[in-house]
């Protein structure tokens, strides 16, 4: 596969605050994208810089083969972006909008009509497409942004955070709309705060912190290379707030509950050990689960351990 | 050139203005013919003629111009702030206009909306009043190219301008000063010699007076003159408009 986006060296200064440092990887065609990080870590000026919102201080971004500065005619109509931020216009209709942005793009006519309405009904919005921004929920204002992202059905598509503040029900219709468009060829770049979103969705992740890549690979391989395996053991008998454990475990222990206890152990320490721990502590066990850790957990692991 | 997406974002400037036409052409025209109402028909008895016109026939040709001037800057500047409060500049931004396209689509709204608001003005004057029409054509170019001058100084401030706050100061502290100054209420002549020099350093008064030249024929300069100083200054306005435009200054980082 051929990269769909190309960042080359690419580094942004505001001011004293380096916001990317020489940043470069590339973000196969066809692939889903999740780019994840803690606040500030940089993936919004880094998406914006893909848009040409941003302005890099050095280095170059291209989007299909097409430099965003250079070329950027034909590097925006490859790339749909959808905003962070929910932005409103008050003086047109949900599907004047939709019409007038696709008059930026050239398009226009019976087609381009129908196109609209199309990603009008395929994001329930046929009902308010008369209504104004302003008279929409949070939920409908996102989807309307990425309606217009769509308009001119675009290679690449970004999704900055699109299921901030947004209920569980939308959440899942927006995935499932983001699997659809991923199926049906288009690249996705996801940024997003719910880890659980990208480990259901990106098929590669890069994990951003102070304006640099800490990690890029595929999900799953990020998943099996880290260190950990979870145990969770239940105790019918013994209150888990008042059991003593010996340093073998006390070390590993993560998490105290009512009923159970979450110890994180080192996949190179076999389960037979471990069940000499546990039978050492004298423990009686209702039942016992092991578990690989989850991109939460990675990603905690990469931004605040190394922090 | 993406012609149809410079089209595109021209009729949509011109369908943001007509959305709201009572605030945008109609009060504009009813505040400029106050002006009228009052320096017109209260004040001309007191007032000598100018060159053979009663003060009502030289003021109209002036308060015509002032609308115009005045109309076009706000449309630019208030359509590129709210774009930036709303945020829905991000929509044009991330398109394949490019900023010379963008330019012209702000400034053609700009133009619209003034000769929009100033043709209510001169219908109404030319109703009550006997207009005379020395050359249309003078008329015409100077409507279009103050017009278009000033909706590029309206673009400017906009761009400039983070808050609304900045954007009244700009237009309370330079632009309605320089326009009450510029001659639409009297001739320069009129003024002591200190006043008359210091009138020729601002750029409206030569908008004024060749647009008021295309009506009876006498101007307080040279028609050229004018007509060379507001191309130059439109010049340079639209320099630092694409400058702008082209760095993305406060509206790309």
């Amino acid at each position: 596969m051929s990269g769909a986006v190309k960042f080359d060296q690419v580094s942004k200064q505001f001011g004293d605050l380096q916001a990317l440092n020489n940043v470069s990887f590339e973000v196969e065609e066809g692939s889903f994208f999740g780019l994840l990080g803690p606040n500030g870590a940089g993936k919004s000026t880094l998406i914006n810089a893909m848009s040409s919102l941003v302005r890099p201080t050095s280095g170059c971004i291209s989007v299909m083969g097409h430099d965003v500065i250079r070329d950027y005619r034909q590097a925006r109509r490859a790339l749909g972006l959808v905003p962070q931020e929910l932005i409103s216009d008050p003086f047109f209709s949900i599907r004047e909008l939709l019409r007038v942005q696709s008059g930026y793009f050239g398009l226009r006519g019976k087609a381009q009509w129908a196109w609209v309405d199309e990603l009008l009904e395929r994001l329930a919005l046929t009902e308010k497409a008369n209504a104004e921004t302003q008279q929409l929920s949070g939920g409908m204002k996102r989807r309307v942004l990425i309606a217009m992202a769509l308009v001119h059905k675009p290679q690449v598509l970004v999704l900055d955070e699109p299921t901030a503040g947004v209920d569980v029900d939308l959440r899942r219709t927006l995935w499932e709309f983001a699997r659809e468009l991923h199926t049906a060829g288009h690249t996705i770049i996801l940024t997003t705060h719910y880890l659980e979103e990208a480990e259901a969705l990106c098929d590669r992740v890069a994990i951003m912190q102070k304006g640099e890549v800490k990690a890029l690979e595929k999900t799953q391989a990020l998943l099996a290379r880290h260190p950990y395996r979870y145990l969770r053991i239940t105790l019918p008998e013994h209150n888990p707030k008042t059991i003593n454990l010996t340093s073998e475990l006390q070390l590993r222990l993560v998490e105290r509950e009512a009923s159970a206890c979450l110890f994180r152990v080192e996949k190179s320490i076999s389960m037979e050990v471990i069940l000499g721990w546990l039978q050492e502590n004298g423990l009686n066990i209702k039942d016992l689960s092991t578990r690989d850790a989850s991109l939460e957990e990675v990603f905690l692991d990469l931004t605040e351990v190394k922090a | 050139m993406n012609w149809y997406g410079c089209w595109a974002f021209f009729v949509k400037e011109v369908r943001r203005f007509y959305s709201v036409v009572v605030q945008t052409i109609f009060a504009p025209v009813v505040s400029t013919l106050l002006f009228l109402l009052i320096f017109g028909q209260v004040i001309e008895a007191r007032i000598d003629s100018f060159s053979g016109l009663t003060y009502s026939q030289f003021l109209i040709p002036g308060l015509v111009m002032m609308a115009i001037l005045q109309n076009a800057f706000s449309n630019s500047s208030s359509s590129i702030i709210q774009s930036k409060m709303y945020g829905n500049l991000t929509f044009v931004l991330v398109s394949p206009i490019s900023p010379l396209e963008l330019y012209i689509a702000f400034i053609g709204a700009a133009v619209l909306r003034g000769l929009a608001v100033g043709l209510g003005v001169l219908v109404v004057g030319w109703l009550w009043f006997d207009l005379q029409w020395y050359s249309v054509s003078w008329v015409v170019l100077f409507a279009v190219l103050s017009a278009a001058l000033m909706g590029g100084v309206g673009l400017i401030a906009g761009i400039l301008s983070e808050k609304y706050d900045h954007l009244a100061a700009f237009q309370n502290f330079v632009i309605i000063p320089l326009t009450f100054l510029s001659g639409v209420f009297y001739s320069i002549h009129a003024l002591p010699e200190f006043w008359q020099t210091l009138s020729h350093f601002n750029p409206f008064f030569y908008m004024v007076d060749g647009f008021r030249y295309g009506f009876y024929a006498s101007s307080d300069v040279s028609v050229y003159l004018s007509l060379a100083v507001t191309l130059a200054f439109l010049l340079v306005v639209t320099v630092i408009n694409l400058i702008l435009l082209l760095k993305g200054v406060k509206i790309r980082h």
